[in-house]
């Protein structure tokens, strides 16, 4: 047989698939898809690409390379106590989610009946709430004469109103009650996906329920937590509007120094060093978490 | 240990330990209703005597109002431009023969992972030259960038869903590609691509961080003008504004659960 060339074997194979497999029905050619993604291109290089890589060109050079940014950065233990800060706080936002999300995203998928429609309606409205608006309920709950200092004084627990918002624990508090729902979904779509069968055939077998719990259900349920714990973490580290509100001088973090060097102090560089850093972590966290992260579960999962 | 005691009792802790819960999720948003409603200029509950001045207050400021008019005018504009792209996008990588396509979907939904905060910045440091902060185009440019991937991702699922042999039988009964597409796969997708562009208009309407750096005094969104009011004089009209804010979102959201019932 007359040996072919690679190009003419990928002729022949293409058309032989053409002809036997329908691919030609079922997609779109390659022309075609390029031209049905060329306004997502002008709008992604107008509105991010070009954006952020005029960022990173700015925190590089000015105008000769310098790395003067970073340095500051990295040098300064102000800026790096910032960055500790930010990963605790990510951190203990992500850990408090879970413990709180999980009984919620459970009780989602298991409840019957008007208890499931509360519990359903709950969820959607917190989820649904503009983050600006749940920012500013918390400070209505916790600020000097709110009410949660109210309370404690009128019942007589204390006798001064205590400082209870722009420290830290109060930035996890509210950051935990944003980012929750992130937690909540792909958590309920996974245990929704187990059968409730399962833990009852473990039962059946003579587990108890908390063993069929930790056996049976819990397993199956952990991509959707996996995916949940990333999910709120990658968002916790660069959350702005609800640390920038909640948070006090002393509660800075990656981004709130951002936003405190680009609309207080004006040093652009600097702010521009700043957000590639944060840029970077993030795409770093994504990139390790590729796998368990997935952006659809749980997204279609509301209600 | 008697069995039956033992688990009323477990019964009740795990009820009343979700109901805490349940608590600390809801009660943030529903507290600013009684706010909004409150006649005193402090914020007190329960309110003394219910009143709609703060309503009233929000209706006749007309930097409240030109701020609502700004984010309104750019919510639909960016739902439209949203909606027609993110579809385009859809098909394509859900039908396209195109190489490299996990990356092109990986650039898709990047917008939803880049932090808003430094894509604000950059945002800033390109717009402020070219006079396009505080302007329309410049909000309808940063906002579809931020809506295109929730269209993506729900017509992406009807996409996945669809029974493309549908498709095949109009092109075998002699339909052009054309008018399959539009007479038999469109009508199809048609819901989800109604939900997307609700999620577009919501993710336009509500965003803050974008909105906040790249606002001028010349134009301002609802959510820039809210985050000066929070930080500066923090008036019952904020819970007012809260209030229809979260009323939208919702009515919005409920819109969506009655379509994807009915499909």
């Amino acid at each position: 047989m007359r040996k072919l060339s690679p190009i003419a074997r990928d002729g022949v194979r293409r058309r032989f698939r053409q002809a036997f497999t329908q691919t030609s029905f079922r997609h779109y050619s390659t022309a075609l898809s390029l031209y049905l993604l060329a306004p997502l291109f002008a709008v992604l290089i107008a509105g991010f690409l070009y954006p952020i890589g005029h960022l990173v060109k700015l925190s590089l050079f000015s105008p000769g390379l310098d790395f003067s940014a970073y340095i500051r950065v990295f040098e300064t233990p102000l800026y790096m106590a910032v960055m500790a800060r930010t990963f605790r706080v990510a951190l203990a936002v992500t850990v408090l989610s879970l413990l709180l999300g999980f009984p919620v995203a459970f009780a989602m998928a298991r409840l019957k009946g008007r208890l499931a429609l509360v519990a359903g309606a709950a969820v959607f409205v917190a989820l649904w709430s503009p983050v600006l608006v749940r920012s500013y309920a918390w400070i209505v709950l916790l600020q000097r004469n709110g009410m949660v200092n109210q309370f404690l004084t009128e019942t007589g627990i204390t006798s001064e109103p205590l400082r209870l918002i722009y420290n830290e624990s109060a930035v996890i508090l509210a950051m935990t009650h944003v980012l929750m729902p992130f937690m909540i979904l792909p958590i309920f779509a996974a245990l929704r996906s187990v059968p409730g069968e399962y833990a009852l055939a473990a039962r059946n077998l003579g587990a108890t329920a908390t063993r069929a719990f930790f056996r049976v259900t819990l397993p199956l349920s952990l991509p959707g937590v996996f995916a949940g714990c990333v999910m709120c973490f990658i968002l916790a580290l660069g959350f702005y509007i609800t640390p920038a509100l909640i948070g006090g001088p002393g509660t800075l973090m990656m981004a709130t120094l951002i936003g405190q060097q680009a609309t207080a102090l004006l040093d652009w560089p600097f702010a521009a060093a700043l957000s590639t850093v944060l840029l970077c972590l993030t795409l770093f966290f994504v990139l390790v978490f590729r796998k368990v992260l997935s952006f659809n579960r749980g997204f279609h999962g509301v209600g | 240990m008697p069995d039956p005691y033992w688990r009323a009792l477990v019964t009740l802790l795990i009820g009343s330990v979700l109901g805490a819960i349940f608590f600390f999720l809801v009660l943030p948003t529903l507290i600013i209703i009684p706010i909004s409603l409150n006649t005193s200029n402090y914020i007190e509950f329960p309110p003394k005597a219910l009143t709609l001045h703060w309503y009233r207050a929000y209706f006749n400021d007309p930097d409240w109002m030109a701020a609502t008019f700004f984010s309104l005018k750019i919510a639909m504009a960016t739902t439209v431009a949203a909606t027609i792209i993110g579809t385009m996008t859809a098909i394509a990588l859900v039908r396209g023969n195109l190489p490299g396509k996990s990356i092109l979907q990986a650039l898709t939904f990047s917008p939803m992972i880049v932090p808003h905060i430094v894509l604000g910045v950059a945002l800033y440091l390109v717009f402020a030259p070219l006079r396009l902060t505080g302007n329309f185009l410049g909000f309808l440019i940063a906002h579809t960038v931020l809506a295109v991937p929730y269209v993506v991702l729900t017509v992406m699922a009807a996409l996945q869903r669809f029974d493309f042999t549908i498709e095949l039988a109009a092109l075998s009964c002699g339909a052009s590609r054309l008018r399959s597409f539009f007479s038999v796969v469109l009508p199809n997708i048609a819901p989800s691509i109604a939900i997307g562009a609700v999620f577009a208009f919501l993710s336009s309407f509500d965003e803050a961080t974008v909105a906040f750096f790249i606002s001028d005094t010349g134009g301002k969104t609802i959510s820039r003008k809210m985050f000066e009011d929070i930080d500066f004089n923090l008036t019952p009209v904020i819970a007012a504004v809260s209030t229809i804010m979260v009323g939208l979102s919702v009515f919005l959201m409920a819109i969506i659960h009655h379509v994807k019932a009915r499909t």
